[in-house]
């Protein structure tokens, strides 16, 4: 793959609902293994923007790029919708906020991770089952549990599974949306440190939208900082929040709580 | 019955729902939507089944009609007196004896032959729909052959079972491409879809689909490399006639617990006992 390449690369992505601004002329560069904050207050249009880079949502204006693995570059915005949908499934991963839009609550634990095995054609239920029984061991859920229902899983472990079952597929790039959203604190830590080494043994790139500025001093190598719909900082992580320049970061770093 | 038309339905619809046939059979396994019409009987009872068979029937043709294998029950006798009433044409009870054959949930013991129509009623004809409620997204899944979730339910039958449990409407898939539900047949009837001489026509009058598998068309059973699709036996022969490897019903004979099996198929059973 060429070096010299971001994975995803987006410029000038804007997006309005009728006369509001979702998110203005935001354009950032990831590169492979990198994981990118996206922190600002609720509306800021964080998960609009995260939308418009998956390819979720249609946006205004702007370009998304994003690498392939034979290094062909594609135009996100632009492709046909089933190349898209392919590409949601095999090179990306989506976990959602609320665990239970990630996940099939009305089927075991086990068939939740190994529904993207068989989307991609697998089709011994032997190994299927072999994989989610290791996938769900990397994420710290019993393995006992295999043929639970997710409805029966407290939301940490749904949280966890939902991540399961989207990384194994081994995806180039994972979109996480309030990963730890409506966690309680210790279970955010444990999340936290399950989310840091799987990017680092996977070797993930990641784009996380959150508004806990803790979260993205753990993950995130670098961040941006949103405000009404716009970036008014960008930087690496520690520099951001160490030494903010603009008015609206001091204030969101003044604003954390110390207990 | 001169205030109806031939076989009930006006020409108008006829021409239009054979239409629709004729994109069934040309793209097998796929649902073309139709505009079903009201039938005088109620939804459930066979109304999809009923227009396509109307559509096709013409005053030569010889009719049979079965009901879970049999000719003798009230789905079977009504329907099959509707369209003596409606059409005149003759009817049968020989699988063999029979050019259109209309069917519940069965598909006859006897082999059927090139030339012979089947026609089965389905009640539910979207194979995804246990896994995906949106008309919109099941016909883009389809569109674009995203059928992994399919599997997603035998997994979860094994897992469950630990073997697939799902015993009728056993999801096929038709020439390659698309995924069917053969109506709520046993899946020990699925075998016989496959590169069947006859040409086999679903209707749903409810949901307004019609499908096909055209004669000689692959149907294979969905399954796993390490589960394999397999079909029903049983330990017993038919009480009545002796048959082995058909399908059996388990009749209770009194109330005392005892209980018989017998071919679910009337008709084989009839002509094997020599009547």
């Amino acid at each position: 793959m060429d070096a010299d390449r971001p994975l995803l690369r987006a410029r000038g992505v804007t997006r309005y609902y009728g006369a509001r601004v979702g998110c203005r002329d935001v354009g950032l560069d990831l590169w492979p293994g990198e994981v990118l904050g996206i922190v600002g207050e609720s509306g800021s249009g964080k998960t609009t923007l995260l939308g418009c880079l998956s390819g979720r949502l249609e946006p205004s204006a702007g370009t998304v790029e994003f690498t392939g693995r034979d290094g062909t570059v594609v135009d996100v915005l632009r492709m046909p919708e089933p190349a898209l949908r392919k590409l949601a499934r095999t090179d990306w991963g989506i976990v959602h906020q609320n665990p239970r839009d990630g996940l099939r609550l009305g089927v075991s634990a086990g068939a939740n991770v190994g529904e993207r095995l068989m989307a991609l054609g697998a089709r011994h239920y032997g190994r299927i089952r072999a994989t989610a029984f290791d996938w769900l061991g990397r994420v710290e859920i019993d393995r006992e549990r295999i043929d639970d229902w997710p409805e029966t899983f407290s939301s940490g472990m749904q949280q966890r599974l939902q991540i399961a079952r989207t990384l194994v597929t081994e995806p180039r790039l994972v979109f996480m949306d309030e990963p730890t959203g409506g966690l309680d604190v210790s279970v955010q830590a444990r999340l936290l440190d399950l989310l840091r080494r799987l990017v680092t043994d996977l070797g993930l790139s990641a784009v996380i939208v959150t508004h806990d500025l803790a979260v993205t001093r753990l993950l995130a190598h670098r961040l941006l900082v949103m405000r009404g719909g716009e970036v008014v900082e960008s930087g690496l992580t520690d520099q951001v929040l160490d030494d903010p320049q603009h008015p609206y970061t001091q204030l969101l770093v003044s604003s954390v709580l110390q207990p | 019955m001169n205030a109806y038309n031939f076989a009930f339905l006006d020409e108008q619809t006829k021409r239009m729902i054979r239409r629709a046939i004729l994109k069934a059979v040309a793209i097998p396994g796929y649902q073309v939507p139709f505009g079903s019409r009201e039938m005088p009987l109620s939804y459930g009872w066979g109304t999809g089944g009923v227009q396509v068979t109307a559509s096709v029937i013409g005053p030569d043709d010889v009719l049979k009609v079965i009901d879970q294998g049999a000719d003798d029950t009230t789905n079977a006798v009504s329907i099959r007196r509707f369209f003596e009433r409606t059409t005149g044409v003759r009817t049968t009870t020989r699988t063999d004896a029979a050019s259109l054959i209309q069917t519940r949930h069965r598909i006859p013991e006897t082999p059927l032959a090139a030339g012979q129509i089947v026609v089965f009623q389905v009640p539910i004809p979207e194979p995804l729909r246990w896994l995906e409620p949106r008309e919109t997204e099941t016909r883009k899944m389809h569109a674009l052959e995203e059928y992994g979730v399919m599997h997603v339910r035998l997994y979860e039958d094994i897992t469950r079972h630990g073997h697939v449990e799902t015993a009728y409407d056993y999801p096929v898939l038709v020439n390659g491409r698309y995924i069917m539900r053969p109506s709520p047949i046993p899946k020990f009837d699925n075998p016989k879809l496959d590169r069947n001489p006859a040409l086999l026509l679903f209707g749903a009058g409810r949901e307004k689909r019609i499908y096909a598998v055209p004669p000689f068309t692959s149907v294979r059973s969905l399954d796993f490399e390490d589960h394999p699709f397999t079909i029903e036996h049983w330990d017993q022969t038919c009480a009545l006639c002796g048959a082995a490897d058909v399908f059996m019903d388990e009749i209770v004979v009194d109330d005392k617990g005892g209980r018989m099996f017998v071919c679910s198929d009337t008709d084989f059973c009839e002509r094997r006992r020599g009547r």
